[in-house]
């Protein structure tokens, strides 16, 4: 495969906390407008991983970061890159759903009004189609102006995609999007993610090798820091190369 | 892709040392306040030695023939009415804190805590009022005196201005003390007074220090009340019954009537000087109890 | 197993007794204050102007004084102490600048009010040239009181959930937009609570205005910022200590301190609601 088709490639990448090194020359490179799993045990780097991708980590104090990771091309750790627009056009969704105590109209619009849209049909048209795009708009379009707080748990998270495709990116960073909620939401959020990636490339964080499995192209196994095995999800899960990947695909632990 | 220009990356620089510098404000404030006071104090030592003005018990800046400046009853007066009221806030506030965490009902507590912020929210010249009108006369009677103008009324007074100061900040710490600590005593089969006495108590007690530091801070710096109800009367005070005047209380006497820059003038900033650094002290060591294990806040 | 069962019943009530005598405090002041001086409250106490060197008419010009004064240390303290509070919460690293500004914070906050009227003695009335005047007096109670709307915008902001910073930073939305937008309007009512609170306490002051621009007696208002001016508290002083005759004018003296408590209380009270009302919806 050539460079074109690969969204974000991540080369030798190390990331501390302090004098913790949770990352060890990690390099993984992600096919544009598909699904990459991340998969591992607990405290394995993953989720740390995904937000060396939109720089989230640049939040939390005494943190560096070595090596080099490109979307589409462009570095996004050079001196005079600017985080914001990076995060504009790599959207996020946390692990607990965390809709903003405002309107479902407001948090969708949340985010383009901030980019100075104000013409209110502009943004009538960017809820609209956001919200349907996360499949919610059909549950939620007669009651735009009550609190995003009432909804359930999945519509909460749907709404937080919403919110994030308002925006208009091109890759979405998913952190165990579905770890909270029940069975019958997280089926609809996994429908959803795969209908996005014909306009998306999602990178999906994931505790659950079923979920992994289910809706992801392309895999990548993290062990303490390390990626132990990466490639297209099928060979992962049925002709794994490494013995530790086999044994946490088949349970043996994690 | 869209980039943002360089301004709005500059703006946002901007905007935070903007915030910086309001963040700072509290050390220039800090800083302002101690300058101003050596340099409208300094010139004091001009015309009186700093050995006078600290070893002195004899406070006469107006006398026509032999003026004088010296500090000590001052700041005897001041530690005199403080340690009066602390004997009493200290162990009734100890114990009002441990009964609004310990044994008062959550409901109970949910009324008493804002009732002890009312006491804290009285003025403190709406106190020194009352202690003209009230425990003035009552301390009169009781000890058969001419009036009740002195140290122990000033005392009383500091030390219901200190004690909502030193009920929250107690019952904080006491409530604090992990609930595992009181189980564990429990379970021996303790009751639970002699686990607030042997365990809970002990255990709070870097954060009931801090209060008692703190409501004394309060104490020493206090004026309205002693100014109004302790009779002011410059002279070394013989027993609790005199008439003191204390630092705080000089300065809000004289500073009213004395000419600018002159060396009274300078002695009271000096005086105020003294009085910072106290309550610098004691507000400092509250501090280094509190925060003695450094939490990252 | 009696004895200390017996122990526990007599220490307990102890604890009681002592809760108690705090009550009776509060009681006896609040009594005293209400019963005395309510006698003299009616329209024209309120309305008028002190008349006959004081020792009849009103306290008007002392209420409107006290006011004023407090709009101006509220136009000092709340802006500063928010400001704070956002560097603080939202920018500030953790380091020695950091802990040296919180250690600064809480010794202003014990510096005593005498000192304060001290520096804005030194500092507004001769230094910057603002003389005796409400604008030096406001000032000097604005800095006494931005360690309270300090510490308080702090918690408030401290409450807000950092799911809503970072959901709002990953939406590529900058930092200041984020706080602005999607931070401060949470945290407002808290910070409100805590500058009541504050004001109700600076409004209530008398040793911060003593030198700075608190006037013995002023027939009108204030006309200026750098008019001197009248202020309850420095009126109860004045009425109770200072006047010639302080027998004639001590029902005088109680209305003045019973609209004093009423106008402080009553802003406690506002905070303490408010800040219940908070605590309720926030659960």
């Amino acid at each position: 495969m050539t460079n074109s088709t690969h969204k974000i490639i991540v080369e030798d990448l190390d990331f501390y906390y302090d004098d913790f090194q949770a990352l060890e020359k990690v390099s993984l490179k992600a096919p544009a407008n598909q699904v990459t799993a991340l998969i591992g045990p607990s405290g394995c780097g993953k989720s740390t991983f995904l937000r060396t991708l939109n720089r989230m980590n640049d939040l939390i104090e005494g943190t560096q970061v070595e090596g080099k990771v490109l979307i589409d091309n462009e570095d996004i750790y050079q001196d005079d890159l600017d985080v914001v627009s990076l995060r504009k056009r790599v959207g996020m969704v946390f692990q607990d759903p965390n809709p903003f105590p405002k309107s479902i109209y407001d948090n969708v619009a949340y985010g383009p009004k901030a980019h100075g849209i104000k013409d209110k049909d502009k943004l009538d048209d960017i809820v609209e189609k956001s919200l349907k795009r996360a499949a919610l708009w059909d549950e939620v379009h007669d009651r735009l102006d009550k609190s995003a707080i009432g909804i359930s748990g999945g519509q909460q998270q749907r709404l937080c995609i919403a919110r994030a495709l308002a925006v208009n990116p091109d890759v979405i960073l998913m952190d165990e999007p579905t770890s909270a909620l029940d069975p019958v939401a997280t089926a609809k959020i996994e429908e959803l993610v795969e209908e996005l990636k014909e306009n998306y490339t999602i990178i999906i964080v994931t505790h659950s090798m079923q979920q992994a499995a289910r809706i992801s192209d392309y895999t990548a196994f993290f062990l303490t820091g390390e990626i132990v095995e990466a490639g297209p999800t099928e060979k992962i899960f049925e002709r794994p190369e490494d013995q530790r990947t086999e044994d946490y695909i088949t349970g043996r632990f994690g | 892709m869209q980039k943002r220009g360089k301004l709005s990356k500059f703006k946002e620089k901007a905007i935070e040392w903007f915030f910086f510098g309001n963040g700072i404000l509290a050390i220039i404030i800090l800083i302002g306040i101690f300058t101003l006071l050596l340099k409208e104090g300094l010139p004091t030592f001009q015309e009186v030695s700093i050995k006078e003005f600290l070893t002195s018990t004899d406070w006469n800046p107006t006398s026509y023939s032999n003026r004088s400046y010296g500090i000590v009853s001052l700041v005897y007066s001041t530690l005199l009415v403080t340690v009066g009221s602390l004997i009493f806030a200290v162990p009734l506030g100890i114990a009002c804190a441990a009964y609004l965490a310990e044994v008062a009902h959550p409901r109970m507590r949910e009324i008493l805590k804002p009732t002890v912020e009312i006491l804290a929210g009285i003025p403190s010249v709406v106190i020194g009022f009352l202690g003209i009108v009230l425990v003035g006369p009552m301390i009169a009677k009781v000890f058969n005196l001419s009036n009740g103008l002195n140290a122990i009324n000033g005392s009383i007074l500091l030390g219901v201005m200190a004690l909502p100061t030193i009920i929250s900040i107690s019952e904080d710490a006491i409530s604090a003390v992990p609930e595992e600590y009181k189980q564990a005593s429990l379970a021996l089969g303790t009751n639970e007074w002699h686990t607030l006495i042997t365990v809970t108590l002990p255990a709070a007690l870097s954060g009931i220090i801090a209060a008692v530091m703190l409501g004394m801070g309060r104490a020493i710096g206090e004026t309205m009340a002693v100014l109004m109800a302790t009779g002011n009367a410059p002279a070394f005070p013989e027993s609790i019954f005199d008439s003191v005047r204390t630092m705080t209380a000089t300065i809000a006497v004289e500073l009213g009537e004395v000419p600018y820059n002159t060396t009274h003038y300078y002695s009271l900033f000096a005086i105020g000087l003294v009085l910072f650094l106290m309550t610098f002290v004691v507000n400092l060591i509250s501090d280094l109890v509190l925060h003695k294990y450094g939490e990252g806040e | 197993m009696e004895s200390s069962n017996l122990k526990q019943k007599i220490g307990f009530n102890i604890l009681r007794l002592s809760m108690l005598v705090i009550l009776l405090i509060l009681g006896v002041i609040l009594y005293d204050i209400i019963s005395k001086g309510i006698g003299v409250i009616n329209w024209q106490f309120i309305t008028a102007a002190p008349k006959n060197g004081m020792t009849e008419g009103g306290i008007w010009p002392a209420i409107v004084g006290t006011f004023y004064v407090t709009v101006i240390t509220a136009v000092v303290a709340v802006p500063l102490g928010v400001f704070a509070a956002i560097y603080l919460n939202e920018y500030a690293r953790q380091g020695k600048i950091t802990r040296l500004i919180r250690m600064a914070i809480r010794n202003l906050a014990g510096v005593p009010s005498i000192v304060y009227g001290l520096f804005g003695l030194a500092l507004f009335v001769n230094v910057l040239g603002f003389g005796t005047s409400i604008l030096s007096a406001g000032l000097t109670l604005g800095l006494m009181t931005l360690p309270v709307t300090i510490t308080a915008s702090e918690e408030a902001l401290k409450a807000v959930p950092n799911s809503y910073r970072h959901g709002s930073l990953a939406l590529g939305v900058s930092k200041w937009h984020s706080i602005r937008t999607n931070v401060l309007p949470y945290a407002i009512p808290g910070i409100l609570t805590g500058t009541i609170l504050g004001l109700a306490r600076a409004a209530g002051e008398t040793a911060p205005i003593l030198f700075t621009g608190a006037a013995f007696f002023l027939p009108f208002l204030p006309q200026s910022l750098s008019s001197q001016f009248m202020a309850l508290p420095y009126h109860l002083y004045i009425m109770s200590t200072q006047h010639h005759d302080i027998a004639k004018v001590r029902p005088l003296a109680y209305g003045t301190a019973l609209v004093l408590i009423v106008l402080v209380l009553s802003m406690n009270l506002i905070a303490i609601l408010l800040r219940s009302w908070l605590r309720k919806k926030n659960k």
